[in-house]
């Protein structure tokens, strides 16, 4: 969805470039023709980000829908004429076993994951902005989670997790605990890819937090010190309002990321065991791809669930953004 | 000024970039809907482990060669190639030869993508039933197999020694689960199998579930539930690791590896690992609820020709096939693949160069497709909702009894 703000942004670059396009010859004399004339170029310059975004997402977007107000199998897919069933699929959807646990697990995982990346961001950010000896080299040894693959830190998270032979229960074994089932039992698998994204999620809030605290100024601090603040009273009175605006975005950002995450749970537990760790993500691909034969309407039908629900946080975004810059 | 000037370099490549992508998606698909039956062969298979200078790359070559065409051969990941089949299906490009899963061969079928043989004039003399059956859908025969590979017990001798376990007593489910609990009492493992959340899980489960004697139109009757409870049982009783719910066939293979584990359900294609891995190892038949073996799914690809606009090239698409699936040829390539040959006479020419294949031509002729008694495209929504009871049993959230009961009532949709 940072696509639509990024779209949004370039429309607006488009539009100053017909302004100009427009202001720049200086009128001759008629009245009708430099209008004209303008105004196809206008077009012209338009024309390659119109092209782009019916080609990359208009498309894309109108199959989507499509695929879901249709029955397909995989017959009428390859050879057309699978009927129109109006919102069928989105019943078949709703009345689905796993719909009732894929939309709490999406809730439960975006939020958890929001709060701690967060907060854990915030601290560390806080924290590095302290200008200590190492502070820069170990600041940019937190970024390693997110340099990494997906693939391989989520391989590493499942095989640190393994329940008979992870590194983590042997550590738990060590200190006389029993074994716990990260991701084979429907109490842990969660929590399990929580504690994954979490670790993923912590540099993206570090890096903006952090970068939002450069533009907080030292005067500031130095007022605050000499009216006799503590460390405590600072952060939470000058540090945390000022950076209310870092704050939103980061949140927003993380909320449309989180939604739609998808790799992390996929490698870990395949949504499993049973639906315990299944979102809305996991669930589409499991649809459309997870079997030998593919449910393309259903699986696309929760891809717009999740599309509309992602739309929903652009738009708070561009929303919050708009009054930010209007304050 | 400058910035402007960029802008349009930038349309222009832009549009450009588009103009020739459109461009290359219509030049593409082209040839294969009007070139003469001459020229290049396209061949599609899910073997992305050869180069271009394996033998199966060059057995393939020398078969187009023969036919007096060019045979270009691609590897895709299995997985990535039935997506692939299917897309390529829907914008009508698809290869002149496709060899594919054979549990993907009936859902092809049935979206129209593949002939059968009565159009090809394929022939499949030979080959032996039980493999063909997973290719075959209404009574037509939608390709065939280039070799077959099936699930039977490894295990580990030094273990079984330990515990004081003769590998031939394990005969039944009562005999093969008192091993087990020898086995743990001896302080190991007793088996490894893969339980996941996938095709991979369904597969394993499959040579119980059959050898009860339950039937994949019925996941709940009392049979099927029996088999679920076996599984279930021996995670409960710490016999098989908890794990097995996340294994795939080939993590759980390297827990039998490890050297700590007495058995693994595991197939033919690890043969060449376990004889290099260095431990001391046997193969019995998986065994049926009260005795004998029981038959386990067959694995492995169908050579499958694709519809094509023109379908003159179906005659050399067959001489193609036919090449490949020649005795001689056949046997080449299933010793490379470690396969066991779909034909009685080139499972006889295996078996004379290797005998440690005996164990598996025998479970393959025991063996049964997946998508065979007509279940077609019935099966991977059967298999989905059996490998969901799967897990549910062994992680516990469910009574074996309640979690097929779920999983038939998932069912109902396709079966009446």
């Amino acid at each position: 969805m940072t696509t639509t703000a990024a779209n949004a942004k370039q429309a607006g670059r488009g539009d100053g470039g017909v302004a100009a396009g427009v202001a720049a010859p200086p009128a001759p004399s008629p009245k009708v023709r430099p209008v004209r004339s303008g105004q196809w170029a206008a077009w012209a310059f338009l024309a390659p980000v119109i092209v782009y975004l019916v080609a990359f997402y208009g498309w894309p977007l109108y199959r989507n829908i499509e695929l879901s107000l249709h029955a397909y199998t995989v017959e009428s897919f390859v050879n057309g004429g699978a009927p129109f069933v109006w919102f069928d699929n989105y019943v078949k959807v709703f009345q689905s076993a796993t719909f009732g646990p894929a939309v709490g697990n999406t809730a439960l995982f975006v939020l958890v994951s929001i709060a701690f990346q967060f907060a854990i961001g915030m601290a560390l950010a806080v924290f590095f902005f302290q200008h200590f000896k190492l502070a820069a080299t170990l600041r940019a040894l937190f970024l390693v989670p997110w340099l990494l693959p997906l693939i391989v830190s989520a391989s590493t998270w499942a095989w640190l997790m393994n329940s008979d032979s992870g590194l983590i229960n042997s550590v738990l074994h060590g200190f006389g605990l029993t074994q716990v089932n990260w991701l084979t039992s429907p109490q842990w698998s969660l929590v399990s890819v929580l504690i994954a994204n979490i670790w993923i999620g912590i540099p993206f809030n570090l890096v903006i937090l952090y970068s939002g605290l450069q533009n907080i100024s030292q005067d500031l601090y130095e007022a605050a010190s000499l009216d006799g603040a503590n460390a405590w009273q600072k952060f939470w009175r000058v540090t945390f309002p000022l950076l209310r605006p870092v704050s939103a975005i980061t949140l927003l950002l993380g909320l449309i990321y989180t939604l739609k995450v998808f790799d992390i749970i996929w490698i870990m537990t395949k949504g499993g065991p049973v639906d315990s760790s299944t979102t809305l993500a996991t669930w589409a691909y499991r649809l459309g791809f997870g079997s030998v034969l593919p449910d393309f309407s259903s699986a696309a039908t929760v891809a717009n669930l999740l599309i509309v629900l992602a739309l929903v946080f652009g738009l708070v975004y561009l929303r919050l953004q708009r009054r930010e810059r209007e304050s | 000024m400058k910035s402007k000037s960029a802008r349009i370099v930038g349309a222009l490549v832009l549009t450009s970039a588009l103009v020739g992508a459109l461009a290359a998606c219509s030049s593409s698909s082209a040839p294969s809907s009007n070139a003469a039956p001459k020229g290049t062969y396209t061949f599609w298979d899910p073997y992305p482990q050869f180069n271009q200078t394996a033998a199966w790359t060059k057995l393939v070559e020398k078969c187009g060669t023969q036919a007096g065409v060019t045979v270009q051969r691609t590897g895709y990941d299995t997985t990535a190639l039935s997506n692939k089949a299917l897309l390529a299906g829907q914008q009508k490009a698809s290869p002149d030869i496709l060899l594919i899963d054979n549990p993907v061969v009936s859902t092809l079928a049935s979206a129209g993508v593949l002939t059968d043989t009565a159009q090809t004039k394929l022939s499949t003399t030979g080959i032996e039933a039980n493999i063909l059956g997973a290719g075959q859908l209404n009574g037509k025969t939608y390709g065939v197999p280039i070799g077959a590979n099936t699930l039977a017990l490894y295990y580990n001798k030094t273990i079984l020694d330990k515990a004081g376990v003769d590998p031939t007593t394990v005969t039944s489910w009562a005999s093969l689960t008192a091993a087990l609990a020898k086995v743990k009492a001896a302080g190991d493992m007793g088996i490894t199998f893969s339980g996941i959340n996938t095709e991979e899980g369904s597969f394993q489960f499959l040579p119980w579930f059959w050898g009860s004697g339950a039937n994949l139109t019925k996941l709940d009757s009392a049979n099927g539930v029996s088999a679920l409870s076996l599984l279930t049982g021996w995670v409960k009783d710490g016999y098989a690791p908890n794990s097995v719910i996340q294994d795939t066939q080939t993590t759980s293979w390297q827990e039998f590896l490890a050297g700590k584990t007495a058995f693994s359900e595991n197939g033919t294609w690890q043969l060449a690992g376990v004889k290099a891995s260095g431990i001391d190892y046997g193969i019995i038949s998986i065994p049926g609820k009260n005795s004998g073996s029981a038959p386990a799914p067959t694995g492995g690809e169908f050579l499958t020709i694709p519809v094509q606009k023109n379908t003159a090239r179906y005659q050399v698409s067959e001489k193609i096939v036919s090449c490949l699936i020649g005795t001689d040829n056949s046997v080449t390539t299933d010793n490379t693949l470690s396969y066991i040959a779909p034909t009685t006479a080139a499972q006889a020419k295996q078996v004379a160069t290797n005998a440690s294949l005996v164990p598996w031509v025998a479970a393959v002729k025991a063996a049964k497709g997946r998508t065979s008694d007509n279940l077609g495209t019935k099966y991977p929504i059967i298999s989905a909702n059996m490998w969901t009871a799967l897990q549910s049993a062994l992680s516990g959230s469910a009574t074996p009894a309640a979690a097929m009961k779920t999983a038939q009532a998932a069912d109902a949709e396709v079966i009446n």
